[in-house]
């Protein structure tokens, strides 16, 4: 839980959230903030991206299709189930019904992110939906939240700059160099991913129904994920997660944005006007 | 170099690019409800959280059968959250996660 704020006004422009819209001096703050989430990103999307350029040299891609799979479909689960489905004959149609399946869960952050991103032009929100992952998310999720409102530049940085680039490099590396790649688990990357994730979850619980999303998703994700699937169980948890946090009472906690962020330790000095990207 | 995969990849695409698109492109979305506004402030915390969970708890074989796993990362991840939630940053708590887990797996207790 984090400490109380001064309640919130929706200050106009794009995001239909009930947030604070921060002044230029806090959003330079938290972009500062989200470079330095992101660099524990980067590790694990570089690591990542070459076990999986390997597996699919391994498996008999070319490099062209092992760097159109990084760049057109850009999701690593299903690009790696894809190497071993395409390695043990499966037919194409299955192949991509699989990754509908394990993709699926996107649209819960598209969702989560569109209210934001409503007010900016239509060709620019599709361009920015191919590079949304979960990593783009979960950063640029809590980037938003601390400002109250959409910040491209922060999107960019968190959808590029921390996975689209390292990712598409790695792969590139893996299936060039390929040999020995030492295991990115023996360097504890593999944990990385839930830990960033789980720390970002924590700086989103600003009051009790983000608290009882967050904890009844985690019950219902791992519950499902048990008896179905990993990918159903983040969707489950995803979807009902949310709707039983919205029948805990709001309290006064409900229009605290997100104040994890420590803004006596990262304020930068002010700027004259505010920064709209 | 065989290019025949590149389909494939356009193909996977096309099944991906509906789930990150719609919500983002479906005009009307800034006009919603309350209701469905405090909803979607609560996916963050909820599918986070979830993806960590589901990381760290089930863990798939190459058949996708899912399976319960207990191990260090329950401790790195954990450890991390404990960082963030007394304030010392994501970043401090993502390198304290990757070297419990790593220390644990080169020492063999993990």
């Amino acid at each position: 839980m984090r400490q109380d704020l001064p309640p919130l006004t929706n200050a106009g422009g794009a995001a239909a959230t009930d947030q604070h819209e921060a002044t230029p001096t806090e959003v330079n703050a938290s972009r500062r903030r989200l470079v330095l989430d992101g660099l524990g990103i980067i590790a694990t999307a570089g690591g990542f991206g070459l076990v999986y350029g390997l597996a699919a040299r391994g498996a008999g891609f070319s490099p062209l299709e092992t760097s159109a799979m990084s760049v057109i479909v850009f999701a690593g689960a299903a690009q790696f189930a894809a190497v071993g489905y395409v390695l043990g004959g499966f037919s194409w149609l299955g192949v991509v019904l699989l990754t509908a399946f394990l993709n699926a869960r996107h649209v819960l952050y598209s969702a989560a992110l569109a209210p934001y991103l409503a007010d900016r032009p239509r060709p620019l929100r599709a361009v920015l939906a191919h590079l949304l992952t979960d990593e783009a998310f979960a950063l640029s999720i809590a980037h938003f939240r601390r400002v109250g409102r959409a910040d491209l530049w922060g999107y960019w940085w968190a959808a590029i700059v921390t996975t689209f680039i390292p990712w598409n490099l790695a792969t590139l590396a893996g299936v060039l160099i390929g040999g020995q790649i030492p295991d990115p688990s023996r360097f504890g990357l593999d944990v990385i991913f839930p830990a960033a994730m789980a720390g970002l979850a924590v700086g989103l619980v600003t009051g009790r129904r983000e608290l009882v999303a967050a904890i009844s998703g985690a019950v219902i994700g791992v519950a499902v994920g048990l008896a179905w699937d990993p990918a159903a169980g983040i969707m489950a948890g995803g979807l009902l997660g949310p709707l039983l946090g919205l029948l805990v009472p709001a309290g006064r906690g409900a229009h605290r944005r997100e104040a994890s962020i420590d803004l006596a330790a990262t304020l930068d000095a002010p700027s004259p006007e505010p920064d709209r990207s | 170099m065989s290019t025949e995969l590149v389909l494939l990849a356009v193909l996977m695409g096309a099944a991906t690019y509906p789930s990150r698109a719609l919500p983002m492109l479906v005009p009307g979305i800034d006009r919603l409800p309350a209701r469905a506004r405090s909803y979607l402030e609560l996916v963050g915390p909820a599918i986070l959280a979830t993806l960590a969970a589901a990381s760290i708890v089930v863990v798939i074989d190459a058949e996708r059968n899912p399976s319960f796993h207990v191990g260090i990362e329950w401790l790195a991840v954990a450890a991390c959250v404990v960082l963030v939630a007394a304030r010392r940053g994501l970043l401090v708590g993502t390198v304290v996660a990757a070297l419990i887990a790593a220390l644990a797996r080169a020492s063999g207790l993990a």
